[in-house]
């Protein structure tokens, strides 16, 4: 593993790892995406100029999901034609990841939950059960990746268009399936209100305090 | 190296821009949140994503029309939360070829997202999208949320047929979506399904005023029309709360009654039998024994007991209190008559009457009686009776009619307004569901019916 100080192969520019796992982080100043490797960090691509981030999410953005701290230090930036959304990823304090989802400042925790028998295709209205939780599938979204920003806990750059599947329950819990890779992954957690999250470091916008 | 660091993520800006289509200045306040804009000037959606705000689509407005009560750009405080006002729409429902507006006013904050304030007819809801899924009934007439139930009231295909502003969502005029309210007020759920896809969304019920005074509007706000779905009944609250009271009243008064019960006396003062021959002409007065009251001062029964046949017995009375030589008097009279008809026995009548004297002090007292009847009707025994302290049910008896009829006024006026919140729904009336309401429905239906049943 490489420290948790580096430069950019490309730029020279030191790169410092908040989180050990992390696999991927992006220079902040050339925008190189770069990749962990045994021995150095290897720029994979490059970030193309994001969109304007409209959340009050950013990274360094701190707060607390149940009885965890979480800080957000890195994201995925996702388009469709509803509008854009963030997957900001969250280390925990208790050194797992997380992600915190931000579409229109509607937020939800989720965290990836591996070895549950997933679907291969989904259609609105139907249900599935996970850890004794009935999830009823709300919508299917054919998402444009945009870019990313930060660090991540796996490699994620080379992508275009994107299948995600959300699901709801009764209770406020919330599911998603990410079909982005040839394996689907799950990731389960909940709804959230923005207050319940406590957040420190938080973006300011002009004229509102 | 850089020699400037990261350029910092700048504080995020109003956007000022000018509309593609007619050139008018056009703020965007969402900070990028907002999907589609609509130019105040011309009208024309545009694409708020898009760094040129492509135009999506244009549509023809009267001058001046549907200008929103509470103006794109007003701040207010909703629940502790600053919003804003960014967007407003006009969407309309058709019900037997009538057609029905509503406003939605999108309102933004750029920490809370997004939320919508809705008016029809001066009443107004404040309404959020819910992050869970109702559950349904089959049949949906009624759906389950956080535990509480809520009945279905109307559904409809409604049209968007105004818009200004921002909104979070490809807004296009004359799109439709069904939707489908279930209330329980001063709450409603609605569902709204476009495709395939469902939004579900929680409205609670907001007066006028409170509006006014959250986003500082010059002027009243407009008086509400009619009851609406949702319109929490005035009465509801107090409904419950005055039969509550007439419920600890009337255990009060049970209880009240026992007491009494338990220590009056109920106990006989006089009894004699006499006979009133209607054949002998003359004075028919006599005087009784002197008697005791014993105790305090209460209420005294006379009951007089005649043996009638098709005839009557008045009688005189004076009661007459030796020691002061005050004297009570009153006059009873008994009847009798009975016979057979076409209908067979008949009888009207009693042979006995009783008369309460309400508060009589102790003493020693006699009875002065004089009785009257038909003269030539043979003789007429008949007995006399004092009792002294007996329990009077009639007080307690008004005293619970006291305690009722509010109660009943009032539950009678919350009726009425159930009546004209579902008169306005899909049923036409309250679903028949054995509440209440229904009940008092079902029973008027019944009773319209058999009258009409009458003219045919």
């Amino acid at each position: 593993m490489t420290q948790p100080t580096a430069n950019c192969p490309n730029c020279g520019a030191p790169i410092t790892f908040r989180w050990s796992a992390s696999v991927q982080t992006v220079c902040e100043y050339c925008k190189s995406i770069l990749v962990r490797t045994d021995v150095d960090l290897k720029k994979v691509g490059q970030v193309a100029d994001l969109p304007p981030n409209p959340s009050p999410i950013q990274i360094g953005t701190e707060g607390v999901y149940g009885h965890r701290a979480f800080v957000t230090i890195g994201r995925i930036v996702y388009e469709y034609d509803q509008g854009g959304w963030n997957e900001w990823h969250l280390m925990m304090n208790d050194g797992t990841s997380g992600w915190l989802s931000d579409a229109q400042d509607e937020y939800a925790v989720t965290f990836a939950a591996p070895g549950r028998k997933l679907p291969g295709e989904c259609k609105i209205g139907q249900d599935y059960s996970w850890d004794n939780c009935t999830y009823t599938v709300s919508t299917i979204t054919k998402a444009h990746y945009r870019g990313v920003e930060g660090e991540l806990p796996f490699q994620y750059w080379d992508k275009s268009d994107v299948v995600f599947v959300d699901l709801m329950t009764s209770t406020g819990r919330f599911a998603t399936i990410d079909y982005s890779d040839d394996e689907p992954v799950l990731y389960l957690g909940e709804s959230v209100d923005f207050d319940n999250l406590k957040f420190k470091n938080l973006r300011s916008f002009e004229g509102w305090s | 190296m850089s020699e400037t660091g990261p350029a910092p993520s700048g504080k995020p800006q109003v956007r000022s821009s000018n509309c593609p289509s007619c050139g008018a200045a056009l703020s965007l306040r969402s900070f990028g949140q907002a999907v589609t804009v609509v130019c105040q000037s011309c009208h024309s959606i545009l694409d708020a994503q898009d760094p040129t705000l492509k135009i999506l689509q244009t549509f023809q407005v009267a001058v001046g029309e549907d200008p929103p009560l509470i103006p794109l750009g007003t701040r207010g405080t909703i629940r502790g939360t600053t919003y804003e006002v960014v967007g407003f729409q006009r969407r309309t429902i058709r019900v037997e070829g009538i057609p029905y507006s509503w406003h939605e006013y999108v309102l933004f904050n750029p920490y809370k997202g997004f939320r919508y304030l809705t008016e029809y007819n001066g009443h107004w809801n404040d309404t959020s999208i819910l992050r869970s899924i109702p559950a349904v009934s089959p049949g949906k007439s009624s759906l389950t949320y956080l535990g509480e139930t809520y009945k279905q009231f109307q559904s409809a295909n409604a049209s968007t047929s105004f818009v200004l502003g921002e909104f979070p969502w490809q807004v296009r005029v004359g799109e439709t979506a069904d939707v489908c309210d279930y209330i329980s007020p001063p709450r409603v759920i609605s569902s709204e399904q476009t495709g395939k896809e469902v939004t579900w969304s929680m409205g609670e019920y907001i007066a006028g005023r409170d509006i006014w005074k959250a986003f500082k509007l010059s002027g009243d706000a407009p008086t509400p029309i009619g009851v609406y779905e949702n319109q929490p009944s005035p009465m509801s609250e107090a409904v419950s709360a005055t039969w509550r009271m007439v419920f600890v009243f009337a255990v009060a008064l049970i209880v009240l009654m026992s007491v009494f019960y338990t220590f009056s006396r109920d106990e006989a003062a006089f009894e004699d039998g006499y006979t009133f021959d209607t054949n002998t002409t003359g004075e028919a007065s006599f005087v009784t024994d002197i008697f005791e009251l014993k105790g305090h001062t209460s209420d005294v029964v006379l009951t007089t007991t005649a043996e009638l046949n098709n005839s009557w017995l008045y009688v005189n009375y004076a009661l007459i209190n030796q020691d002061t030589g005050h004297a009570y008097d009153f006059g009873r009279e008994v009847s009798y008559y009975h016979g057979y008809d076409s209908d067979g026995f008949w009888s009207e009548g009693s042979t006995k009457d009783s008369v309460t004297v309400p508060s009589l002090p102790p003493g020693h007292y006699y009875l002065r009686i004089e009785p009257e009847s038909d003269p030539h009707h043979g003789s007429i025994p008949y007995s006399v009776s004092l009792r002294r302290d007996v329990p009077q049910l009639s007080f307690f008896a008004l005293g619970a009619l006291g305690l009722l009829i509010p109660a009943i006024v009032l539950t009678w006026r919350s009726i009425s307004f159930e009546h004209m919140r579902w008169a306005e729904s899909d049923y036409g009336g309250a679903p028949d569901d054995g509440s209440l309401l229904s009940t008092v429905e079902n029973a008027v239906d019944s009773v319209k019916d058999s009258m009409s049943g009458d003219d045919e």
